[in-house]
């Protein structure tokens, strides 16, 4: 038991260094990397498994107790965050096998991915605040090197954005685990948690709570501190965007959940501004969405828009909104990718990223049609599929608290989601191709990138119809979230032997 | 001394800030430097500062002013993540330095929000028509080799 919680960790870094070992072999590499992923997924589905059971796993690392050691601890919501970023780095690496014009690209890409991975994971499983951020480094590492690969000039320019804005926010977090630690003594969650709750600590401890909320505000892309991820997401290479887009922003709301869980559990002041910054995060992401005329640009908009639905869960603080949250972040991770996968893929087939010179896609590949239309529609919550399930909980969920502008600002979201998935849905596929019908490329080497993107879909479809049964985990780990003294005892119990 | 230390990291953070706005973006990376900085010191304070003896615990007990191991552990940690990712930017911000000439932050915002190019034609596989190739040659004749060519994004 003890080696699979650490199995995050271990399995995507091994697979770091034996794709590094391989270099020289560019067709092992990608194997390798590939058996990597799936052995990740493996892995978060057996964590899934025993953490559906209801029991919260914790190691202590080097068997040194809470205080002094490193604390691992997976709970429901960590374990089905590991499976997702396992599913998704799979469909990524699976995308990415599809045939590219640039094979130094590509060498390159396999390790970093894993690097990006063991940050990812790392983020989740730890349950410890400097740890967090050391794991913070390490998927920004990877994600720097992601984000430039292939190099130009647009490339470099948005590199340099996220690059200066991340590095400002991983040092506010920085500078707050700093002035918790001198504020309480003590950065191991599950003891910080326990001395929130028994209202021992000082009032600076709470100030560096709500400087760690900001930075991670800022990882999550959230209302006034977006701007950095519209500016950087849509230069990278489509397989690198999509695992951005799907994982990244994800670890700063899996932190701000787990933080404020944690440390603020019962409903307050932080709760009322986080429900104001969810609604504008919301209303803003997909007006901001409504202006752009390239199909990354517009997902890297809707982004900002649904990291305010989770929010909006977390900022409700019911346990009915936490299982909204929780499932949203499934669903959302596994669609937002697929939409950008298919966003690259139409691009390869009309030869532009811009919707003024794409077109003619429904003539030339309705494969692509039907497969954009998925998640599309979930995106915007259309029923059965996963999105409706999630906007529908989330909803409920503002009604119950009372919470009407919320709950009018998510419904208004969703129609304007429609509206802009819509836009590109007339401008791709149904308007013909500028050019004429020498717009249609070939769509030759592409079959391992349409394989993902199916599977991607299917995951979809699977998660609106089984809603039933992924609700009910969703609605599971909300409980453990909601009363973290669960989480505690664990990381206590695991300390003593 | 905590006074000391908090006015420097005070002085550090105020330099860093003022420095990353800047329109020059070498400015804006030292500033992050200066930051890091100081908030590296900051950490480091969190601990107890007057601590004189080693934190080794004899069997007589721990040292009366035993210096605090642990800021010192997180701070070792945090410099070298942080340089690590000070030499990432300074080579970006040398590579853009050579595709830019000037280096200003409205320029790069201005370049990375640029529409995206053309993507180039994919390569045709051997024996498929060589009709295709020009077709799509023509669409994208001022991107084709030039690095920007790589930067469509697609596979």
């Amino acid at each position: 038991m003890n080696a699979l919680v650490v199995s995050p960790l271990i399995i995507p870094l091994a697979t770091l260094v034996a794709t590094l070992l391989a270099r020289r072999a560019p067709r092992l590499v990608a194997a390798l990397s590939l058996l990597g992923a799936l052995a990740l997924t493996a892995a978060g589905l057996a964590l899934v498994g025993l953490a559906a059971q209801g029991e919260i796993l914790a190691s202590q690392a080097g068997g040194w107790a809470a205080p002094y050691g490193i604390t691992l601890v997976i709970d429901r919501l960590s374990a089905v965050m590991v499976a997702i970023t396992g599913i998704v780095g799979t469909a990524t690496i699976v995308f990415a096998l599809a045939r590219d014009e640039d094979p130094a690209r590509g060498r390159d890409f396999h390790p970093l991915v894993h690097g990006l991975l063991v940050g990812v994971c790392g983020a989740f499983v730890t349950g410890d605040v400097f740890n967090l951020y050391v794991w913070f480094e390490v998927l920004l590492v990877g994600s720097f090197a992601l984000l430039v690969l292939g190099g130009g000039k647009r490339r470099l320019s948005g590199t340099v954005v996220y690059v200066v804005l991340n590095l400002v926010a991983t040092m506010m977090f920085l500078l707050a685990a700093g002035m918790l630690y001198g504020a309480s003594g003590s950065l191991n969650m599950a003891l910080l948690a326990q001395a929130f709750a028994a209202g021992e600590v000082p009032a600076t401890a709470h100030a560096a709570v709500v400087l760690m909320l900001t930075a991670f505000s800022i990882k999550a892309a959230l209302f006034p501190v977006f701007g950095w991820l519209p500016a950087s997401y849509h230069v990278a290479w489509t397989p690198i965007s999509a695992l951005f887009a799907g994982l990244l922003t994800k670890v700063g709301v899996y932190a701000l959940i787990r933080i404020v869980t944690l440390f603020w559990p019962q409903a307050g002041v932080a709760h009322e501004v986080l429900l104001w910054v969810a609604c504008a995060t919301m209303l803003i992401g997909v007006l901001g969405a409504a202006a752009q005329v390239e199909v990354r640009r517009i997902l890297s908009f809707h982004i900002v828009s649904q990291v305010g639905y989770m929010i909006l869960g977390l900022a409700l603080a019911t346990p009915l909104a936490l299982a909204g949250a929780v499932f949203y972040l499934i669903h959302h991770i596994v669609v937002k990718a697929n939409l950008f996968f298919i966003g690259g893929i139409a691009a390869r087939l009309t030869g532009s990223e811009r919707l003024a010179a794409m077109g003619g896609l429904y003539a030339c590949a309705p494969w692509l049609a039907v497969l954009f239309a998925i998640p599309a529609l979930s995106l915007a919550g259309i029923p059965p599929l996963s999105g409706f399930w999630a906007k529908f909980v989330l909803v409920k969920a503002s009604l119950d608290t009372s919470a009407w502008i919320a709950a009018a600002v998510a419904l208004v979201t969703g129609i304007f989601t429609l509206l802009s998935m819509s836009k590109i849905w007339n401008e791709a596929f149904l308007k013909p191709h500028p050019a004429g019908a020498q717009g249609a490329r070939s769509a030759a080497g592409l079959r391992p990138a349409v394989w993902a993107v199916t599977a991607l879909a299917a995951m979809t479809v699977a998660i609106g119809l089984a809603a039933g049964p992924v609700m009910d985990y969703a609605v599971a780990a909300a409980e453990q979230l909601a009363t973290p003294r669960g989480y505690i005892e664990a990381v206590i119990r695991a300390g003593g032997n | 001394m905590e006074i000391i230390v908090s006015i420097t990291v005070g002085v550090l953070v105020a330099i860093g800030i003022w420095m990353m706005l800047d329109r020059g973006l070498l400015r804006v990376v030292l500033g992050v430097i200066v930051l890091g900085n100081g908030v590296n010191l900051a950490v480091f304070s969190a601990g107890r500062l007057d601590g004189r003896a080693a934190a080794f615990v004899t069997e007589a007990g721990a040292p009366a002013l035993a210096a605090n191991p642990l800021p010192q552990a997180l701070v070792l940690t945090a410099i070298v993540i942080g340089f690590a990712l000070f030499v990432f930017a300074l080579a970006v911000l040398k590579r853009s330095w050579e595709l830019h000439d000037n280096v200003e932050t409205d320029r790069i915002t201005a370049v990375a929000e640029e529409p995206s190019p053309d993507l180039p034609a994919p390569p045709v596989p051997a024996g498929a028509d060589a009709g295709r190739r020009t077709a799509g040659g023509k669409r994208a004749p001022s991107t084709a080799g030039t690095p920007a060519a790589h930067e469509g994004g697609t596979t």
